[in-house]
């Protein structure tokens, strides 16, 4: 205790101000709680404690994924850094004790010993239940079911008590990742009915409030806004026993003052910080600070291809040769984020993405473009941007113009609040904004199905349509459920090429999650949902 | 007495029937789409058809309005989509914590402001008078967050004297039972000392960055009617009359000088109440005001309207304790209302 400490030695002068100081008797109680207890501080909690709420928001996501157990879930790997990473390709059984893959279907032994937090036995009723409900009650978790080609209620069949079959619906390479991904969790189906009426079917508004699973935690407390206290299920088996017995979440809204908690050591990890913040903490060593790259996850500038000038490819082009590329990674970013410019002009094309594209800073070449497409003069244009991210956004933008300028096109700065910028990116009317997209399933096609095919999709935010690219992201998929490498590798070097050369998005970087936390603490790993995994932390 | 009070009330419904009506219509008329924020970033239009069918916004706006009525009248706010939260509940919770804070900063104030404010207008020109005016000066300029931050950093972050800006309690005691929804008073009937300890100590920092800030009014105000009084003839008639120095100032002057003082503080506190956002944000505290303004960043109407009926009640029934304030302290006020 530094405050005692202190106390000591100025004495009698901070004696008023120290009411806080405790008596010893207790403090003793108190670090073993702490060592037990891992204190998270963040800027927003969860507003729902199930992902198949309506509208449940990303901390949601944390306790659904650390409450409730899935099916399946991804093994582990070592990542940048040596940092544990999740593993895309490799498969482990969760709630199921094995899983048997065939072409049509794949079967699920589920684990005999495993009990939701009321004791009640995890049967394959309630596996049924849980996957009908996800397909079911609409919004995000459905919509997120469907990518797997996960949508009906029949494809989910009970064998037996501990047996359950999940039949395809068509070859889709999707499918079993999907399982693995948060919404499909298993739900104490018996519980949860009892509290269901005819207008709220699948019990929403009981698991709003409490969490009905059979996960390594259970939410005890939670003060919306405020705190989320979870403590450990000592009867999980779907896994090693956790290390920490509690977990207490905190809200705190101000940023500086996360930072001070953690740098006073009271806070034992946060995220959520502006990069600068995390730059610093980093080089001054007194925390560990993990910077892992957003998978399949890209900021980008976007451009408006449906309408005068962004939809002449030559002006699109001028504008990737204009962005201040280098300047974005310095003075926005700190270094905290991985270039997607500037790859060197004989590299070839590779199988993956994200992957750099190969234009970089040059106002001679853009100012060329511009004239070739017949805007010599430059034009004017806004540039919109989510100021939930401004820490990021406004910056960037402000760079943006400034580079702009230069090449005579002049762009006013459009800041949209968070709740409307989904409804201008509905619209798809802003001629010139930024934006980021990550996709949790780690796949080039799943990135390019949502961000550019000509389905349109909201992600497809440039309103992009080209008959050609369709075709490749098409081929590839169909390519990938086949196993086919060769058309599959031909597909997506294809794809990648065409969205470089057609540029209707140009991408900036591949954003990093940032977490800082005490040196004690140890076993974060990277998940594709960017959130905290509890189980496999410890203190000490 | 009561009269008068009943009468105060009837006048009160009109303007509460005036608020509920715009309240709707104002966060109706909020941009952005409630039924979009809520779908999730992933949503497909039908999936934000869903869930704007599920909220009830396809509705026509009239029905809408009376669904909203009749549930007000049965209690019942709505529920908050960002905390999931039914608003009467979470107002219930929320309005203790900003009350207790905000009565504190402002006792704090007053117990400054007051005698400062007094001294200077008894001695204008004095080193206490240029005290008075540059504490209250910089108080004023000084924005709240700026403050809070500040304390937070040097007696939190640098000296460590003050406990982590967690919020009303350190995250390792539980809050008391709920009696009157006021830590320090809860603490107390619990006969929880150490919570009691922990709630004061949390309370410390924040009360004082309120306090710095409405030191300013309160203190100016009592100088000037203080200033204006001691200049009236019957203050000067009961100097001639010999009286003690200290009789004509606190029985005299004092009491004469209270009604604008009693105004600014009603004006003080409410303004506090509701504008307190900041030190909210700061120091992590789960009151009303941060929870309006997160409502209103994700268009989120139903505690947005909470929030201000709540505060619309709150005023009528400040300015009626105020009015009544003025009757025992003026006789005056009393006969001629």
């Amino acid at each position: 205790m530094k405050r005692r400490d202190f106390l000591k030695s100025v004495s009698g002068l901070a004696a008023g101000a120290a009411l806080p100081a405790m008596p010893s008797s207790i403090s003793t109680a108190y670090a073993d709680a702490r060592s037990e207890t891992l204190l998270i501080v963040s800027e927003g909690g969860p507003n729902n404690l199930d992902i198949h709420g309506v509208g449940t928001n990303v901390p949601g996501y944390e306790v659904s994924w650390n409450c409730y157990d899935r099916l399946i879930s991804h093994e582990m790997k070592s990542g940048p850094g040596g940092v544990p990473y999740y593993d895309r390709d490799k498969f482990k059984g969760e709630l199921a004790e094995e899983f048997k893959i065939d072409d049509k279907s794949v079967t699920f032994k589920l684990r005999k010993n495993a009990k939701f937090h009321d004791g009640a036995p995890v049967t394959a009723k309630d596996v049924k239940w849980s996957l009908d409900r996800a397909v079911s009650v609409g919004g995000f978790p459905t919509f997120q079911m469907s990518a797997g080609s996960l949508t009906k209620p029949e494809q989910f069949v009970v064998i037996d008590d501990h047996t359950v079959r999940v039949d395809f619906l068509k070859k889709d390479r999707l499918t079993i990742p999907d399982l693995a991904v948060i919404v499909p969790c298993i739900v104490n189906s018996e519980l949860v009915k009892k509290h269901a009426s005819e207008k709220d079917p699948w019990g929403l508004e009981y698991t709003k409030q409490q969490t009905a699973g059979s996960g390594a935690y259970k939410v005890v407390k939670w003060t919306a806004g405020t705190e989320v206290i979870m403590e450990r299920n000592d009867d999980w088996v779907c896994g090693p026993l956790p290390k920490i017995k509690r977990v207490i979440w905190r809200m705190v809204p101000q940023a500086g003052n996360r930072r001070a908690l953690l740098e006073r050591g009271d806070a034992d990890i946060s995220y959520e910080l502006p990069n600068k913040d995390f730059q610093e903490m980093k080089a001054n060593g007194k925390l560990n600070v993990v910077s892992l790259p957003f998978s399949n996850g890209i900021q980008y500038i976007g451009m408006n291809v449906t309408k005068p000038p962004f939809d002449n490819p030559k002006v699109r082009q001028a504008v990737a040769y204009a962005l201040p590329y280098q300047k974005i990674m310095d003075a926005v970013m700190f270094g905290l984020a991985n270039p997607m410019f500037g790859a060197p002009k004989d590299k070839p094309t590779e199988v993956a993405w994200p992957q750099p594209h190969k234009y970089n800073t040059d106002m001679d070449k853009a100012k060329a473009l511009l004239a070739e497409a017949g805007y010599a003069g430059g034009f004017e244009t806004t540039i919109s941007f989510d100021l939930n991210f401004a820490g990021v956004n406004e910056p960037l933008c402000v760079l943006v113009q400034e580079s702009l300028a230069q090449i005579g096109i002049k762009t006013t700065i459009n800041k949209v609040p968070g709740a409307n910028w989904r409804t201008e990116l509905n619209k798809k009317e802003m001629p010139l904004f930024t934006n980021v997209f990550s996709g949790w399933l780690d796949y080039p096609e799943y990135f390019f199905y949502w961000c550019y095919h000509g389905n349109n999709s909201v992600f497809n935010t440039m309103s992009y349509k080209s008959a050609e690219m369709d075709k490749l992201i098409d081929g590839a998929r169909t390519a990938a459920a086949a196993g086919d490498k060769a058309a599959y590798d031909a597909d997506v070097k294809g794809f990648v090429d065409l969205a470089f050369t057609d540029i209707p998005r140009i991408p900036l970087y591949q954003p990093f999650v940032n977490v800082a936390m005490q040196k004690n603490v140890s076993g974060y790993q990277y998940w594709f949902h960017r959130r905290l995994d509890y189980r496999a932390m410890a203190k000490g | 007495m009561l009269t008068m009070i009943g009468k105060r009330l009837m006048f009160a419904i009109p303007s509460l029937i005036g608020v509920v009506i715009v309240t709707f219509l104002l966060t109706r008329a909020l941009p952005g789409d409630p039924a979009a924020y809520f779908a999730g970033p992933a949503a497909t239009k039908e999936a934000v058809e869903q869930i704007r069918k599920k909220l009830g916004l396809d509705k026509p706006l009239i029905e809408q309005f009376f669904r909203y009525t009749n549930d007000l009248a049965h209690g019942d706010f709505g529920n908050s989509l960002t905390t999931g939260q039914p608003v009467a509940a979470e107002i219930r919770n929320r309005l203790p914590a900003s009350a207790e804070l905000t009565l504190l900063g402002l006792i704090v104030s007053v117990v400054i402001a007051i005698p400062l404010g007094v001294l200077a207008a008894t001695r204008p020109g004095s080193w206490i008078d240029h005290l008075c005016r540059v504490t209250t000066t910089a108080g004023v300029s000084l924005p709240v967050f700026f403050t809070g931050l500040v304390l937070v950093y040097v007696f939190y972050f640098r000296l460590g004297w003050s406990p982590a800006p967690l919020g009303r309690l350190d995250v390792f005691y539980s809050a008391p039972p709920t009696v009157t929804g006021f830590y320090l008073i809860d603490t107390l009937i619990a006969r929880d000392f150490e919570a009691f300890r922990s709630a004061l100590s949390q309370l410390i920092l924040p009360a004082t960055t309120l306090a710095i800030f409405s030191l300013a009014p309160i203190a100016r105000m009592t100088r000037a009617s203080m200033l204006a009084v001691l200049a009236s003839e019957f203050v000067r008639t009961a100097r001639a009359s010999g009286l003690s120095p200290a009789t004509v100032i606190v029985t005299y002057a004092f009491r004469n000088a209270m009604l604008p003082v009693i105004t600014t503080l009603s004006m003080v506190f409410s303004f506090l109440l509701g504008a307190n956002v900041l030190v909210e944000k700061v120091f992590a505290w789960p009151g009303i005001g941060s929870y309006a303004v997160e409502a209103l960043i994700s268009s989120d109407f139903a505690p947005v309207q909470g929030f201000v009926l709540t505060m619309a009640v709150m005023y009528v029934l400040l300015n009626l304790i105020i009015d009544i304030l003025y009757g025992v302290i003026d006789p005056r006020v009393r006969l001629e209302g």
